[in-house]
């Protein structure tokens, strides 16, 4: 809520009501110019979210020494990935022989998807305060992937041969919030899984969103259950009532 | 399913069959490109067109795109087709049919009565014959006029959705949202919320709450929750206040399953709302949502381009009746439309083939974060549609969708395409806006101070209703 409101504002009951941008207040026709530079760097603060590339070196820090790799998907820049969604899917061959082949029980791939500056802030403190909860859990090597959507995850892990993968990505940036979190958790990942096999945390970010905490609690739950079910999807997520509130899962993206 | 080939200009070219040579004529675009459909050259491009303008019409009728035992939607094309409406024109080619859409014997009135007789191949061929002015024309004469409680369509009219939606569906929120757009004239085509949470009971709290506002103010439009046709269906038999059934819908039957609907409940659905009677000087009760890149999201299109798909959901709207259609042009994202060039051309063409089809067209005029677009392309494509007719556009506060994370018209854009334009909202909710003492002599939304009786009614009665 803008500072220089007046005390008569009609719209001050209202206003705390919802985070649309009601009561502007107009200049003949148009919005005032506070309402259109608010509204402009908004956007630009999503666009650029989209755009930034990942910085795979800052997020390698983060990870205190964690045994790690770097992928990417076959779509070649973000331009062709906006594009072709299916590029996006498919790990580029040239990536293949890095993944070892190894009985893990989990693998965890941190992917840049629409917002690479959601995986910049949030990826690495979720992924240390989940492992927290994952003691005696064989997890592969954490696999750091860019132009990567959702299900380029299915191939990673089927290539490491896990029982479990976990992609934490970006998603599609709103104007509220430009760096909000997903988790897709997909139980016997190989390529061709579809979205109803998996199961989704989303809308993990600082402004309102779950934090760090809840949705590693809630992604703990899930792969245990999960390895105990052998399954993700639907059927796993009508048990998921037992599981903290949070806000309404987000539709699949990618 | 013949090839078509031609020498044009000392080229040659080749087209597999009828859909492979709509596909090749169409402006280029990111879904096409995606479902490997698109021209391979701007050359090719021209030459399909060149092949397209020599095509009879009524190979269109002799030559289904989707085969008729295997899609209910060919089957209500071809059933449904009136063939003394298309008579005047069953001699000419796609671009003979083209040169007479342009021409002034082409009149609102001739455009009326051809509509029965064009299928939507028809018009999605011509259109791509044509360019953006040309849809701004040939739109613009079209005249599709519906009603519920108000009339959309009349001539020198633009109505707008007004769609107060909110992230978890906070009812005083939502109802916040809505005054904050009345106070600038919008809703009368529609006050109609995106539900955050899609069920029974949460939809039915929020028509009674837009249900009672609507008649507290005894505001003459309509309202809607834009959820599930056979939720609405439920809703219908709990008796809930239910002015409009919403539905979005494709171009093929494989799409429109995907989107959980099928003619036959389609029709359930039309049947109930009408029998509700809530209209008071209109019966159409139906409101649909379309867009391109919808039936190839599905994988439902059937190697057709997502234009021509499109247009077939236009038969499928025109089938009952409805009040409103929009498509919801940059809302699918940058795999099917890819930055405000493609957008604003893809909205064009929606609005310009529903319209000669006879189906009630408005557009959301919009886009996501990861489009290459802004507000700017939207300035453009809002002024070029008024211009064209729509029958309505979209408008949030601040442009800003909170719970679809996408940004539509604003309640400030309405004012000025009605300014700059000088276009009127339906007459019915104009005489309203006089009676609230919200227009001032020369028929302006006045900017109205905290303390104006209006203001004061709408607000405070709102506020203090939801208070607590």
């Amino acid at each position: 809520m803008p500072a220089d409101l007046p005390e008569n504002d009609p719209w001050r009951g209202l206003r705390r009501s919802t985070p649309a941008r009601i009561g502007l207040g107009r200049t003949g026709d148009a919005m005032p110019l506070n309402a259109v530079l608010d509204f402009q760097l908004a956007h630009a603060r999503a666009r650029d979210a989209v755009h930034t590339p990942l910085d795979a070196d800052a997020l390698v820090a983060g990870l205190e020494g964690l045994p790690h790799l770097q992928v990417r998907s076959r779509a070649p820049d973000r331009g062709t990935y906006l594009r072709r969604p299916d590029l996006g899917r498919r790990l580029d061959p040239a990536c293949l022989e890095l993944l070892p082949q190894g009985g893990w029980d989990a693998v965890f791939v941190l992917a840049d998807g629409l917002s690479a500056t959601a995986v910049q802030h949030h990826a690495v403190p979720l992924l240390h305060a989940v492992l927290k909860k994952l003691p005696n859990w064989r997890i592969a090597p954490v696999v750091i992937a860019s132009q990567s959507r959702v299900a380029l995850g299915d191939e990673i892990g089927g290539a490491l041969g896990a029982t479990l993968c976990a992609i934490l990505i970006g998603e599609r940036p709103g104007l509220s919030v430009a760096d909000s979190l997903g988790v897709y958790l997909t139980y016997g990942p190989r390529q061709g899984r579809r979205d109803s096999e998996r199961n989704c945390i989303s809308n993990i970010h600082p402004s309102g969103g779950l934090t760090y905490e809840m949705a590693a609690t809630k992604l703990a739950w899930l792969m245990t259950e999960a390895r105990q079910r052998r399954l993700t999807g639907v059927d796993l997520k009508d048990d998921a009532a037992a599981l903290p509130a949070g806000p309404p899962v987000a539709e699949i993206e990618g | 399913m013949g090839r078509y080939a031609s020498d044009f200009r000392g080229e040659r070219h080749i087209f597999r069959d009828l859909a492979d040579l709509l596909a090749k004529a169409s402006p280029p675009r990111s879904g096409d490109e995606l479902a490997g459909l698109a021209a391979e050259s701007d050359a090719q491009r021209v030459a399909a067109r060149a092949v397209l303008a020599d095509l009879p019409l009524t190979r269109f009728l002799e030559e289904p795109l989707i085969p008729y035992e295997e899609d209910e939607v060919t089957r209500l094309i071809h059933d449904t087709h009136d063939t003394a409406a298309f008579a005047p024109v069953r001699h000419l080619t796609v671009g003979g049919l083209r040169d007479w859409l342009l021409s002034y014997e082409a009149t609102s009135e001739a455009l009326a009565a051809l509509a029965p007789g064009l299928t939507p191949e028809m018009v999605a061929a011509v259109s791509k014959l044509m360019r953006n002015q040309d849809l701004i024309s040939v739109g613009s004469r079209c005249r599709v006029v519906t009603a519920f409680r108000s009339t959309i369509g009349l001539p020198g009219r633009l109505s707008t959705r007004l769609q107060p939606n909110h992230p978890t569906d906070d009812l005083r929120g939502i109802a916040a949202a809505t005054l904050d757009g009345l106070l600038y004239g919008t809703g009368d085509a529609v006050i109609g919320i995106n539900p955050a949470t899609d069920n029974v009971p949460n939809c039915i709290a929020l028509l009674e709450m837009l249900d009672g506002l609507r008649e507290r103010h005894d505001i003459p439009t309509q309202t809607c929750v834009l959820t599930h046709v056979t939720n609405a269906l439920r809703i219908m038999e709990r008796s809930a206040p239910v002015d409009l059934v919403f539905q979005s819908i494709a171009g093929t039957e494989a799409a429109n399953a995907g989107f959980g609907v099928s003619l036959s409940v389609l029709r359930e659905a039309h049947e109930a709302a009408l029998a509700l009677k809530r209209g008071t000087i209109g019966q159409n009760v139906m409101y649909f949502e379309t867009g391109q890149g919808a039936a190839l999201s599905a994988d439902a299109h059937h190697g057709l381009d997502q234009q021509t798909v499109e247009t077939r959901a236009y038969a499928v709207a025109r089938a009952f009746s409805p009040l409103l259609v929009n498509t919801v042009v940059g809302f699918i994202g940058p795999e099917y439309l890819y930055d405000g060039k493609q957008i604003i051309r893809a909205g064009l063409e929606d609005h310009c083939c529903a319209k000669l089809l006879g189906v009630p067209m408005g557009v959301d005029v919009c886009y996501t974060n990861h489009a290459e677009a802004d507000q700017d392309d939207m300035d453009s494509l809002m002024t070029l549609l008024v211009v064209a007719g729509t029958s309505f556009i979209i408008t949030v506060p601040g442009a800003d969708d909170v719970m679809l994370n996408y940004q539509s018209g604003s309640f400030h854009d309405a004012l000025y395409l009605r300014s700059v334009l000088g276009r009127r909202a339906a007459p019915e909710f104009e005489a309203w806006l006089e009676r609230m003492d919200m227009t001032d002599r020369s028929g302006r939304i006045r900017q109205l101070a905290p303390q104006h009786g209006a203001m004061k009614r709408l607000l405070a009665h709102e506020d203090s209703n939801f208070a607590g």
